[in-house]
């Protein structure tokens, strides 16, 4: 089993794309939340915004992550040759 | 097989729709039978057995031999359902009766378990499931194994599996006694005993086959049953039914309503009393031992007045039960007395504001909670991409692809019940705080009083300062009932009740279905196949998975009726250990081919270490079980958040001896390779058989 370029290029790929979205769940999660006293001043539709991002607006970004992830490497799968057969 | 995959989805969409359809129907025929008589009681029953016999059924006709279909349910769930599945297995007792509670009486500092049970799937998805799905074994200790290569790793696997599984499904059984008990009055050890019938007879039949498929069925009851009273509540108050779109507005309202309440003079008054109470019961502790006699003489004293008096039955009443109670020993008294200080001068304080975040009286406290905030979103997160009754559900997807659409469902799924549980809390509250407080005791709401009478430690409300009218601080109220009390409070039939208890036990049986099958899995296949008798024949096999699952359960049954321990810690101390010991060794194996079979042992050791090391010296009710040293606790972070020491110090462990040993061999980084592409040419194959 030998590796050719266009592997080496699929994996960097997806580093580069996991690594990019743990950065947004990073800062969606613990950057927001660390700064939850001074957002709290910041009102959308009645919630404060710290409130509203930790019950729900981290919640949503969270689902579009993966659902993104799962597009995105799909299209690197095809991209590169290395998607599953039907057989699979 | 890519059509014949293609009409099964087909025929499970069929299937489940029809099973929805019926589902419905059934209810709405128990609602007509409501009408017409039917009692409580018999309404509880029917739920209980009709939801029972649904399981067994699927359970029943799910029924198999075969090892693959027995482990990994024929590696054909399609995403959709595998999702459906996950999010029953993921959602448990604690998700569906304690979340709303914890969010009612913590406010903002519970969301931090509603950002961490979510935001772990990103980890799952990103880091974990397509490399697991690619491995295509059994178990997670069947990873370890393979990639670190020799059974010291694997049975380190299997010790932490059994561990954190076993913790968690103690917890699980104890919701499901709970529930069984409340809603048809069988006693809680029995009820413990009927769920579990529950559980096996779809595990010990079908194994993953069969709890994959009840899971879904369980999923449509939970889901449903948690929305229906929420939507109803929020109709109530905002006249919209999609409470998760509204309930903003109701917040704002809950604030006003709370600066109205710390400022009101007479609830003002209450907690004065509080203060008084909690002096008066602290200066009899500091006057000990001489105050034991004077508190006894008055007692007697007070009793013997009263009687002289003539005075009515229930003051006579009441301090003849003060006398028969009085401690019997200066000891007992101090206990006594401490215990009722600590009880006063919990109430002595205005309302929790809800919205706030990290509330406290200085700096200090609001950096300690925040930490504290932190702390439990990481190991929620870490430990939800380590558990192996998770991780091992995504080694059912036909395909990586699958997998990688399949964590997308699964925390669809879960979101759909985590955004709304803190929308229910808020609106519970604006519900008690604007309908219960301030109106006459003589006008209470009905559910009020049946749920006073049903358990005082759910809702107790006692006139202390005698106005005659509810004072917030005259509400004792526990977490539990925001959920069970519900469909009352909106004003629902009790058929909607019922159906609430079925959501709850669905969820908790879910959960103890997936775990009791983890740890079983992990016996019979690592242990018994793997390392004692590799050459036994799948029949074999299958037959010592079912005995020990058989084995297992009645174990953990035992354990529960002893009743240990708080349930949410239960929880979130299995959520530490699977992190410390799991995510550094799994994730580590996946992205970096120089980790090394001595570094992978060495970091789950001590990242489990630091972790229990933390636990049994700072959570109470452990220092007392081993009779442990209490330490200071470390930056003022609380027990529950152990992992966020131990996963740190797994992640350095790994790293540093991994460095300093020898390089894994071309073997297993042909291995690493093999899981990072869905499909490679001339690749090896690892599928279990």
């Amino acid at each position: 089993m030998q590796l050719t370029e266009k592997h080496i290029d699929y994996w960097q790929k997806n580093l580069r794309l996991t690594a990019i979205l743990l950065a947004i769940w990073f800062v969606v999660t613990f950057v927001m939340a660390w700064y939850a006293i001074p957002l709290a001043e910041i009102k959308i539709f009645g919630w404060p915004l710290s409130f509203y991002m930790a019950a729900q607006g981290s919640l949503i970004i969270y689902v579009a992550i993966i659902g993104y992830y799962a597009l995105a490497m799909r299209k690197n799968d095809l991209e590169h040759g290395v998607q599953e057969g039907e057989e699979d | 097989m890519a059509t014949s995959q293609k009409s099964f989805t087909q025929q499970l969409k069929k299937y489940y729709t029809f099973y929805t359809g019926g589902f419905v129907l059934f209810v709405v025929l128990l609602a007509i039978a409501e009408q017409m008589g039917m009692t409580n009681k018999w309404i509880g029953y029917t739920f209980l057995v009709f939801t029972i016999l649904l399981y067994a059924g699927i359970g029943i006709m799910s029924r198999t031999v075969e090892v693959a279909e027995y482990y990994v349910a024929g590696r054909r769930v399609p995403a959709f359902f595998n999702g459906m599945a996950t999010g029953a297995d993921w959602m448990s007792a604690a998700s569906f009766i304690g979340m709303a509670g914890t969010l009612y009486l913590t406010g903002f500092q519970g969301l931090s378990f509603i950002m961490g049970w979510t935001g772990g799937y990103v980890l799952v998805a990103l880091l974990l499931a397509p490399y697991l799905r690619k491995f295509g074994q059994f178990t997670i200790p069947d990873f370890l194994g393979a990639r670190y290569g020799g059974n010291i790793v694997r049975s380190f696997g299997v010790i932490a599996a059994i561990l954190c599984s076993f913790t968690y499904v103690v917890a699980q059984i104890y919701g499901v006694g709970v529930i069984t008990s409340r809603f048809t009055g069988l006693e809680f050890g029995i009820g413990v005993f009927v769920g579990l019938a529950g559980i096996l007879v779809c595990s010990f039949l079908g194994g993953m086959r069969a709890v994959t498929w009840t899971q879904v069925a369980q999923y449509v009851i939970l889901i449903v049953a948690y929305m229906i009273p929420v939507v109803w509540l929020s109709v109530k108050h905002t006249g919209v039914p999609i409470p998760q779109a509204v309930y903003g507005g109701v917040l704002e309202r809950l604030t006003e309503r709370e600066k109205q309440l710390t400022a009101d003079p007479k609830e003002l008054e209450v907690r004065k009393i509080f203060a008084d109470r909690a002096k008066a019961a602290d200066d009899k502790v500091k006057g000990l031992p001489a105050t034991y006699q004077t508190e006894k003489d008055a007692v007697t004293k007070k009793l013997e007045d009263l009687k002289a008096a003539n005075a009515p039955k229930a003051d006579l009443d009441a301090a003849e039960a003060a006398v028969k109670g009085f401690p019997a020993s200066p000891d007992a008294a101090k206990a006594k007395w401490t215990a009722d200080k600590g009880a006063a001068a919990g109430r002595t304080g205005p309302p929790l504001p809800h919205a706030t975040p990290y509330p406290g009286k200085d700096e200090k406290a609001r950096d300690t909670s925040r930490l504290n905030f932190l702390g439990v979103v990481f190991c929620m997160m870490f430990g939800t991409a380590a558990l192996p009754h998770i991780l091992m559900r995504y080694y059912t997807t036909p395909s990586v692809q699958e997998a990688r659409v399949s964590v997308f469902w699964s925390l669809f799924f879960i979101f759909l019940l985590y955004f709304t549980a803190p929308a229910l809390a808020v609106l519970a509250k604006f519900d008690v705080y604007t309908l219960v407080v301030g109106t006459k005791f003589s006008e209470l709401p009905a559910w009020v009083n049946a749920w006073q009478a049903v358990d005082r430690t759910l809702l107790s409300i006692t006139d202390i300062n005698k106005d005659g009218i509810v004072q917030l601080a005259e509400i004792v109220i526990g977490g539990d009932i925001i959920v069970l009390a519900t469909p009352e409070i909106a004003g629902l039939p009790y058929v909607i009740s019922g159906l609430v208890a079925a959501g709850g036990l669905a969820a908790a049986l879910s959960t103890a279905d997936g775990l009791l099958l983890t740890i079983a899995n992990a016996l019979s296949h690592d242990l018994y196949y793997k390392m004692i008798n590799p050459n036994a024949s799948p029949t074999m096999r299958i037959s010592v998975a079912k005995g020990l699952l058989l084995v297992v359960a009645v174990i953990a049954a035992y354990v529960t009726s002893l009743k240990p321990g708080n349930i949410l810690f239960l929880v979130g101390a299995a959520f530490s250990m699977a992190a410390s010991a799991f995510f550094p060794a799994l994730v580590m194996g996946i992205f970096w081919k120089r980790a090394s079979k001595w570094g992978a042992i060495s970091g789950i050791i001590t990242g489990l270490g630091v972790c229990l090391y933390y636990m049994v010296h700072t959570y109470p009710t452990f220092i007392q079980w081993f009779g442990t040293t209490p330490i200071p606790k470390w930056f003022g972070l609380d027990p529950i958040s152990a992992g966020l020491f131990g996963v740190p110090v797994g992640i350095i462990t790994i790293f540093v001896v991994s460095l300093v040993t020898p390089a894994p061999s071309k073997e297993v980084q042909e291995l690493v390779d093999h899981v990072r592409y869905p499909s490679l040419t001339g690749d090896i194959d690892t599928k279990g058989t």
